[in-house]
């Protein structure tokens, strides 16, 4: 133990390495519910070339190695299941360039999207990227990693899918660029029209290369945006209702709410449309298409437009949303989760009635909460829990609560989103075997000692 | 412990790391350091792992909870309705450890001095008035205030330069008010945020008590973090007391023409002190005293007010120094953010972020373009100057 922490130390300086018990008891846990397991050491490297030997220690060494952002998945990918070094990325938190004309900008691995969100509002005020509802110390390579979303995925689809170039230590150590920035120093595209690599990494959650750059596509930031709500007290009048605002195509995101409490949500879904404008005259134009759009659930009394207060408004238009991070709390008890799986628009009737049947089931206090993904290609729909992280019934209740939603999902078409270990296990074995099989080959040859995250993505036999 | 009832309920999001825009981290312990242990969300999930015995009292621990420098500014971006209590809670913690006799040694040095010598120098009483020789200061006899000077004003010879120029303004515009110098006694507001309520209560009782017979009514303190003690704790033990900062009476001063600030022509910017703006609210004054003076030129850091970078003496870190040490400590951090705006002037309201931010400079080797004064220094140097 000594000798590794001192090769560590040789590679970061001592004062950014740490065997200690605070460290591994922190960094083996997040703030989900998933088992903790300590780390046997946490580092904080701040150049590619200590990444790079890191790596190859832990390769000439047979140690595990987790790269690490923010550790805000919910879902434990980060914790580290068979030890080893967490390698914790967030001094790596250079903007290291932001092309205006072209749209995009490159961010070192451990960036926030906090950072890169203030750096836009000060020098690039006509530009923005898909910043994701999480805290804003969550990083834009672990979002990315995820298939995170975020304000601009009902436009363009995953965060994953703003990708416009990578740089990659692969579990030998080498270092790799995919994507344009592979032949010149142009981040515009991941892949097209070269064949896309980018798909070796992300969504791997590092168990095949740690992302050390990430060139990130950006977008034209209008100078206003506002936001209405329509409400149904019907399930199955949403995908309708969405698929009436998509056709526009004048929404920026559309968010999906219901709750129980307080008592003005009960019973009723959410739909929560932010737009865009560089002036009144847009924004009002755009208004105006997305509630004539609604006109005949208006006047079939399927539904309305919520008058929103002022400091609803305030809140709901927030970037990043702080307040998705208060759900914590709601119990008292500093802890939610969820299972979020990516499901067509249609299954949201029935995934709204499954939540509500657990929440019943398991006694806990839930929210719904759902995001367009692409124009209805698909949304994120979040069987949500808050728990009290002092109560252990309470904690049990939600781990069965959240089990049950996740085979459901599974059932009803869903494909997991950041999923957990125990979630990997059963789409693995629900995936088409040929397609387990190459994911297999895929891990097997990247990394063939298994030392990148393992646990994550192991496919059997 | 106090606060167990809480510790749980943090998310450990990380909004307590940042500053308002998100554009850095503002926790000074977090910024040195870099484990997110030394975040307010690692202390908490340690605190609750050490009530549950899931991790010991050790070295580490104790170097995690004594680096956080109270400076507030958790409590300020904080998402949660708990964050009124973050650093009570830190505090509440040290009480445990202070109470289970485990504590750093520059901690236990640091009770011992007061305990034995009423100030964390190990220095005679008897020095304490050193600072207003050849002043024409009088000692507290019943005048409109009294001017409390506290330790490192008293015996630092960065503060004793602080706590001449205040009370040669005050002395100037006939402001009626004395000190009660060798008497003069720590004020406790380290003692308290080190842990040691047991102290803090004996101090803070002793000192109302020699208040109240020597007749004091009104006190003008030179250091923020006596501010601090006088305003939020002593109440609690009977001590209500008219508390000023000097920069608020020098503000009026200026404002009723007892003082007239002449031309001193230089760029400045102003570090806000965290026990003077996060916990006393008071962010206006000081820079009021800068706007007075013809000639200064107030550039802000991107960081200020309640976005303030700790200089990383708060928490009782100016006389443990656990913070101090490279160039990745708030003092330095600070310094740079300082040269950044272009600034010759770097303005302070506090002796120990004066203490502090004169040291980082020497560390970074800013000597030559870039010069700490108080507020106080500078109003007094620009009203000398004819």
């Amino acid at each position: 133990m000594e000798n590794i922490t001192q090769a560590l130390a040789e590679i970061v300086g001592k004062t950014y390495v740490s065997g200690q018990a605070e460290e591994r008891w922190f960094y083996g846990r997040d703030s989900g519910l998933m088992p903790a397991h300590q780390p046997d050491y946490v580092v904080l490297p701040r150049t590619v070339e200590e990444i790079q030997a890191i790596v190859r220690f832990a390769g000439r060494e047979n140690i595990p190695v987790v790269p690490m952002g923010a550790g805000m998945s919910l879902s434990g990918l980060v914790i580290p299941q068979k030890g080893g070094i967490v390698v914790d990325m967030k001094r790596m938190d250079r903007i290291l360039k932001v092309n205006e004309t072209a749209r995009y900008a490159v961010v070192e691995g451990g960036t926030s999207t906090g950072a890169l969100h203030a750096h836009l509002n000060r020098h690039y005020p006509r530009l923005r990227f898909s910043i994701p509802d999480s805290p804003a110390t969550t990083t834009i390579a672990a979002n990315v990693m995820i298939h995170g979303q975020g304000r601009l995925t009902q436009q363009y689809g995953f965060n994953s899918d703003m990708v416009s170039g990578l740089e990659v230590i692969l579990p030998s150590g080498e270092l790799c660029r995919i994507g344009s920035c592979a032949l010149s120093d142009d981040w515009f595209s991941k892949g097209p029209p070269l064949p896309d690599l980018s798909g070796l990494f992300l969504g791997w959650f590092g168990a095949t290369g740690i992302l050390t750059k990430v060139g990130l596509k950006l977008y034209p930031r209008k100078k206003m945006r506002d936001v209405e709500i329509f409400i149904t007290d019907s399930p199955d009048f949403v995908p309708g209702i969405l698929y009436e605002i998509t056709h526009t195509e004048m929404a920026e995101d559309i968010n999906i709410f219901a709750q129980p409490l307080p008592l003005i949500f009960k019973d009723n879904h959410h739909i929560v449309v932010y737009f865009t404008g560089e002036d009144l005259e847009e924004l009002d134009f755009k208004k105006k298409k997305i509630f004539h759009a609604l006109d005949g659930f208006i006047r079939n009394k399927d539904g309305g437009f919520m008058t929103i207060g002022e400091g609803m408004r305030k809140t709901l238009l927030d970037m990043p949303q702080r307040s998705a991070t208060t759900f914590a709390d709601v119990t008292r008890g500093g802890g939610f989760e969820y299972s979020g799986p990516i499901i067509p628009i249609d299954r949201y009737p029935q995934c709204s009635r499954k939540l509500d049947e657990l929440a019943v089931k398991y006694d806990l206090k839930y929210h719904a909460t759902a995001r367009v993904i692409g124009r209805g290609h698909a949304m994120m729909f979040a069987f949500s829990f808050t728990f009290n992280r002092a109560d252990a019934d309470m904690l049990e209740r939600t781990r069965k609560a959240l089990h049950e939603a996740s085979e459901y999902a599974l059932s009803v078409g869903g494909l997991f989103w950041k999923p957990t270990l125990d979630e990997q296990r059963i789409a693995l074995a629900k995936m088409d075997p040929q397609t387990a099989k190459l994911m297999k080959m895929i891990k097997e040859n990247l990394d063939p000692q298994g030392i990148m995250n393992p646990g994550n993505w192991e496919v059997p036999g | 412990m106090k606060y167990a009832d809480i510790v749980h309920r943090c998310f450990r999001c990380g909004y307590c790391k940042f500053t308002s825009d998100y554009e850095n981290f503002n926790c000074p312990s977090y910024r040195k350091y870099r484990f997110d242990t030394f975040a307010p969300g690692g202390r908490m999930w340690l605190i609750r792992a050490w009530l549950t015995g899931e991790i010991e009292n050790s070295e580490r621990f104790q170097e995690i909870l004594y680096s956080c420098a109270t400076c507030g500014s958790c409590v300020e971006h904080c998402a949660f309705t708990f964050r009124e209590d973050l650093v009570n809670i830190f505090i509440a913690a040290r009480e445990e450890m202070v109470n289970s006799g485990r504590i750093p040694p520059a901690v236990r040095d640091y009770f011992k001095a007061i305990s034995i010598h009423g100030n964390p120098y190990n220095l005679p009483a008897a020095e304490r008035a050193a600072w207003a020789e050849n002043l024409p200061v009088e000692s507290y006899n019943g005048q409109e205030y009294l001017f409390y000077v506290g330790c490192v004003g008293s015996y630092d010879e960065r503060g004793r330069k602080m706590a001449q120029a205040v009370s040669r303004l005050l002395s100037k515009a006939g402001v009626s008010f004395g000190i009660l110098g060798e008497q003069e006694p720590c004020d406790g507001n380290e003692v308290r945020v080190l842990g040691e309520a047991g102290l803090f209560q004996f101090l803070a009782e002793n000192n109302i008590a020699l208040f109240r017979e020597r007749g004091v009514k009104k006190i003008i303190t030179l250091d923020p973090h006596a501010f601090n003690a006088f305003t939020k704790d002593y109440p609690e033990f009977g001590g209500d007391f008219e508390v000023r900062h000097y920069s608020q009476v020098l503000v009026d001063l200026i404002e009723s023409g007892k003082l007239k600030p002449k031309a001193f022509a230089a760029k400045a910017t102003f570090h806000d002190a965290c026990y003077l703006g996060r916990h006393g609210g008071e962010y206006k004054a000081p820079r009021k005293i800068l706007r007075a003076i013809p000639g200064i030129e107030l550039v802000e850091m991107d960081q200020n007010r309640e976005n303030a970078l700790c200089c990383g003496g708060g928490g009782g870190n100016f006389f443990t120094d656990i913070l101090g040490g490279d160039a990745d400590s708030p003092n330095r951090i600070r310094v740079r953010q300082a040269r950044e705006t272009g600034a010759e002037l770097l303005i302070v309201s506090c002796p120990q972020c004066a203490k502090m931010l004169e040291d980082a400079i020497k560390a970074e080797g800013l000597e030559n373009c870039l010069t700490v004064m108080d507020a106080g220094e500078l109003l007094d140097a620009s009203i000398h100057e004819d």
